[in-house]
């Protein structure tokens, strides 16, 4: 099975999930994560992940900081908001939902 | 995050793109420890710029951040072009400042309504009727027993006010040595209560204080007069006045923004109609009347009822005329009533300068459009020097979606135009009051309140971005038509296609500027016939002092004090007459002439010492002077108007004229004098001996050339009685064409700027065409056309445009002078000298204009040009 980066939609998904169980990871963190996590299967791209970040942050779902790491370089870490635990729950039911009924669908067919 | 926060990050967005810089080069740096090879890890984010903008395009406005940039870029363009900016901003400035204070003085005059409660339910009561020529004219003046009975008729429908017309009157707060003037007003006592008004301190009128004539001496100042006279002084309220030979009590003062219904006139004290003399006389017509319709009352049947019990009262009336021709008794009889609306108050003002303020806007939106098209045609040449800028910006993905080019010359043209109109909001800001300070003679000046509020605003932003769409919406079309591929390669895509924008401008700048110069050459021949109206006395070091004695006084006091000023130093003569020539007073009756029945025309009458036509200086042409000893019937000076309308082959002296039975006997005819007004007809004038009189003028020529140098030491010099008034005669005599000077003063100066504007306009034009058709001269000098014939060429190609625009102008010229004959004295807008003069004077201009540009078009080296490029 190749790697998907379409992701289906589901990065918002992911990147939530991810940063309510770790939070305070830094971008290139969480495309690690998605990867480990998913057994090498889902690979989210750092052009649609920063993008989707920002959306993210702007929204009001996560927040991000700069700290300093050892190295003295600067990063940006991202952590979840109340909003954005809301919004996790929401997804997660809306993905449980499409998932029972596309296998519904396989079922059937 | 908040839309706030978008906003301020659309404008700093530099601080925001560093940091999203930052987060994806520390993501990188994470990749390569990690062991990723750096290429592959750089490659992985594909366009870094793409991602960038993505990211940064969730945290601003996407529009809001293009526009700042662009409005960036465009004030870089903006400064760049210092002169020529400068030039525009300033010639825009100026047009835009003109129309503000414009509208400013239209609005204030014409359109603002009343601070009342429901203004537009206000309207006045007119007379219609017809003069003995048969020329229909309105008339608002009133007599109180009528206006009486009109309320009483209407009562329940609409509420009539009665509003007297403002009168600088001398009134005193101690003695009589300290008179002051102040604009006095009488109104009905429930005039404040049916305008909705608030006392500001003390009381206002009510109906109980309007009940009893003179018996309500009773006084309201305005707000503006209490702060000027009182410096807001709760003490005000309670003191006493002195006004004629009543003591009247302030009782309060009204609300600050109310300011009277005379628009124009800021009247100081309102004082109970019923204090007014002329209230018990069915023939002293001395006010306004308003109505105020009550809602849902027609407006027709009701002044129809007006018309019904004013014509019954006035029939009543006519009963007992005497002496009046019965024709003139029927014309008399045949006006009708009617309603004007009064929303904005009413006033002689709003008369006489309703058409001179439309002339002036029409003139300043001239100007306004000449500018525009002078910065459009700017605009033009800019953007097809930028062609190439503007094709690289389409061909590396600009979209003309985005309309790029488009907004961005419109962005430009926005900044012109807010310069311009910050710097026009200045300049309207003191003329407006500059020109309502011009309105009036100066001892009586119009007060107009002119606030700078909302409408005005709204005005100056309306007119701000519809001139920027005026002069930017053309060009930037132009500019986002762009081929890119052909402008890259060099030729420009349609020069022709510009060229023909740019002339129609210029004709449409000719035409204009024509208009202007039309106009402004009509108010200027009126000032002038106006001004060199010839006079039939001397206006020069003549002084006229108008005097009140406590009562009235029999001709020998008058002329003891004449006799006194005449025995002064620097006094060369004196006389006494009823009141001065053209100060707008008048005394008439329908005479009869050795005995015959009275005809329909009028004749004037003038109360004057023997010594009268000496010191005016008017040339006597027939018979004597008046003399002391004339005995009876009492002798008489006729004018040459008189004896052409009353004593038509008849021998002149001697004669007989009789007006309300008081016999006179002509001898002597005197040159045609101006008696009340320079615009009106010579009136057939009688200059009679003078009888018992309150008031009287001293007239006094005096020896040194200006006369008011001695006009102090005058006024302490009359004893028995006080001078109230002390002017020149040639102040008098100015006064008389204060409009006509103001209209030929602004229309001068706006025809010299259209002129400067077009010129400048055509100048730059023509040379930018001659640059855009170097190669071409070039190509035509080299097979062997003279430098005369390529002068020629430009030349006729500048005249047909300036024709073409000249023509258009005549056209709309005509029609103008329609709307404007009111305006005019003794000048014909058909006159072909009235539309030669501009013709000549903006063929002249263009030629001027045009010679630079044909001058460097025949100075092209053919050579040097065709090894350009």
């Amino acid at each position: 099975m190749p790697k998907t980066d379409s992701l289906q939609g589901s990065l918002d998904l992911l990147v939530l999930k991810i940063l309510s169980r770790r939070p305070n990871l830094h971008g290139y963190a969480i495309m690690t994560a998605i990867r480990d996590w998913s057994g090498d299967v889902l690979n989210a791209e750092e052009g649609s992940l920063y993008p989707a970040l920002h959306r993210m942050e702007e929204a009001g779902w996560i927040r991000a900081e700069w700290v300093t790491k050892d190295t003295g370089r600067r990063a940006r870490i991202y952590e979840l908001t109340a909003t954005g635990r809301k919004q996790l729950d929401a997804e997660e039911t809306r993905w449980q939902a499409v998932t029972a009924a596309v296998n519904r669908v396989l079922r059937t067919a | 995050m908040s839309w706030w926060t978008r906003i301020s990050n659309a404008i700093r967005g530099d601080r925001l793109g560093r940091e999203i810089d930052e987060e994806l080069e520390s993501h990188i740096a994470e990749a390569i420890e990690q062991g990723r090879d750096p290429a592959e890890a750089r490659r992985a984010f594909g366009g870094a710029l793409r991602t960038r903008e993505e990211c940064r395009d969730s945290h601003v406005l996407p529009w809001l951040a293009s526009l700042h940039a662009d409005s960036v870029f465009a004030w870089r363009q903006f400064a760049k072009h210092k002169v020529t900016s400068a030039a525009a901003v300033l010639s825009l400035a100026l047009a835009i400042g003109a129309c503000t204070s414009a509208f400013r003085l239209i609005d204030a005059l014409l359109l603002r309504p009343l601070p009342v409660v429901a203004p537009e339910q206000l309207y006045t009561v007119v007379h219609q009727s017809f003069d003995p020529k048969g020329a229909p004219f309105t008339d608002d003046q009133w007599a109180y027993p009528c206006f009486t009975l009109m309320r009483t008729a209407v009562k329940g429908q609409a509420e009539l006010l009665a509003v007297s017309y403002a009168a600088r009157t001398d009134l005193t707060y101690k003695s009589d040595a300290e008179m002051e003037k102040a604009d006095v007003q009488y109104v009905s006592g429930w005039l404040f209560d049916s305008f909705g008004l608030r006392p500001a301190a003390g009381r206002l009128f009510n109906a109980d204080d309007d009940s009893k004539p003179r018996a309500h001496a009773y006084a309201v100042l305005s707000y503006d007069y209490w702060t000027r006279r009182f410096g807001r002084d709760p003490k005000a309220v309670g003191r006493t006045l002195q006004m004629g030979s009543d003591l009247y009590q302030i009782v309060g003062v009204g609300p600050e923004p109310f300011t009277g219904t005379e628009t124009g006139t800021v009247t100081d004290i309102f004082v109970p109609t019923m204090m007014h003399p002329g209230v018990t006389h069915d023939d002293w017509t001395w006010f306004r009347t308003m109505v105020r319709v009550h809602p849902g009352t027609a407006t027709e049947p009701l002044r129809a009822r007006l018309e019904s019990v004013a014509l019954a009262f006035e029939r009543e009336r006519a009963k007992s005329f005497k002496n009046m021709p019965q024709a003139s008794i029927d014309l008399f009889l045949r006006q009708k009533i009617g309603l004007q609306p009064a929303a904005a108050g009413a006033s002689g003002l709003q008369k006489t300068y309703s058409t001179a303020l439309a002339a002036i806007g029409v003139l300043v939106a001239l100007v306004l459009l000449i500018a525009c098209a002078n910065v459009a045609n700017l605009t033009t040449a800019q953007a097809a020097s930028r062609a190439r800028e503007m094709a690289l910006r389409v061909s590396i993905g600009a979209g003309r979606a985005r309309l790029v080019q488009l907004v961005l010359v419109l962005v430009e043209s926005a900044w012109l135009a807010a310069f311009s109109a910050a710097l026009g909001a200045w300049l309207a800001w003191w003329s407006a009051p500059f020109v309502v300070s011009r309105i009036n003679p100066p001892d009586n000046p119009a007060r107009l309140a002119l606030p700078a509020d909302w409408r005005v605003l709204a005005f100056a932003i309306a007119l701000t971005l519809a001139v920027t769409l005026l002069f930017g919406l053309a060009p930037a079309l132009r500019a986002s038509k762009i081929n890119p591929a052909s402008a890259l390669r060099g030729g420009s895509s349609s020069p022709h296609a510009r060229r023909r924008l740019m002339h129609a401008l210029i004709a449409a700048q000719v035409s204009f500027c024509f208009v202007v110069l039309f106009l402004a050459g009509l108010f200027v021949a009126t000032f002038d016939h106006l001004s060199h109206f010839p006079l039939g006395f001397s206006a020069d070091r003549l002084l006229v002092l108008e005097t009140v004695a406590p009562a009235a006084r029999p001709p020998v006091f008058w002329e003891q004090a004449a006799d006194h000023l005449q025995s002064l130093p620097g006094v060369e003569k004196t006389a006494i007459s009823g009141w001065p020539l053209l100060d707008g007073n008048g005394w008439n009756g329908f005479v009869s002439v050795n005995g015959a029945p009275p005809g329909p025309v009028l004749a004037y009458f003038l109360a004057v010492s023997p010594g009268w036509r000496d010191t005016m200086k008017t040339t006597l042409l027939d018979g004597h002077d008046l003399r002391a000893d004339d005995g009876s019937p009492a002798p008489a000076l006729v004018n040459e108007t008189f004896v052409k309308d009353f004593l038509k082959g008849l021998e002149p002296i001697g004669a007989q004229v009789a007006k309300d039975r008081v016999p006179y006997r002509v001898v002597g005819v005197v040159r045609d004098t101006p008696y009340r007004s320079l615009r009106e007809p010579i009136l057939p004038a009688v200059f009679v001996p003078l009888r018992d009189m309150r008031t009287a003028t001293i007239v006094v020529r005096t020896a040194a050339p200006n006369p008011l140098a001695i006009a102090s030491m005058l006024r302490h010099e009359v004893s028995g009685a006080r001078v109230s008034n002390l002017r020149s005669q040639m102040d008098l005599v100015q006064a008389q064409t204060v409009r006509e000077r103001l209209l030929a003063m602004l229309a001068m100066f706006f025809a010299a700027v259209a002129l400067v504007l077009a010129g400048i306009g055509l100048y730059g034009v023509l040379d930018y065409t001659v640059l855009q058709r170097r190669r071409e001269i070039g190509i035509r000098m080299a097979v062997g056309a003279q430098a005369g014939d390529i002068a020629l060429r430009l030349t006729v190609e500048v005249l047909r445009v300036v024709f073409a625009g000249a023509l258009v102008g005549l056209a709309l010229g005509l029609l103008a002078g329609r709307y404007i004959a009111t305006l005019l004295y003794e000048v014909s807008p058909g006159d072909p000298a009235m539309l030669a003069i501009p013709a000549a004077v903006i063929l002249g201009v263009s030629l001027i204009a045009a010679l630079p540009a044909v001058l460097h078009a025949v100075q092209i080296d053919p050579v040097s040009m065709l090894r350009a490029d």
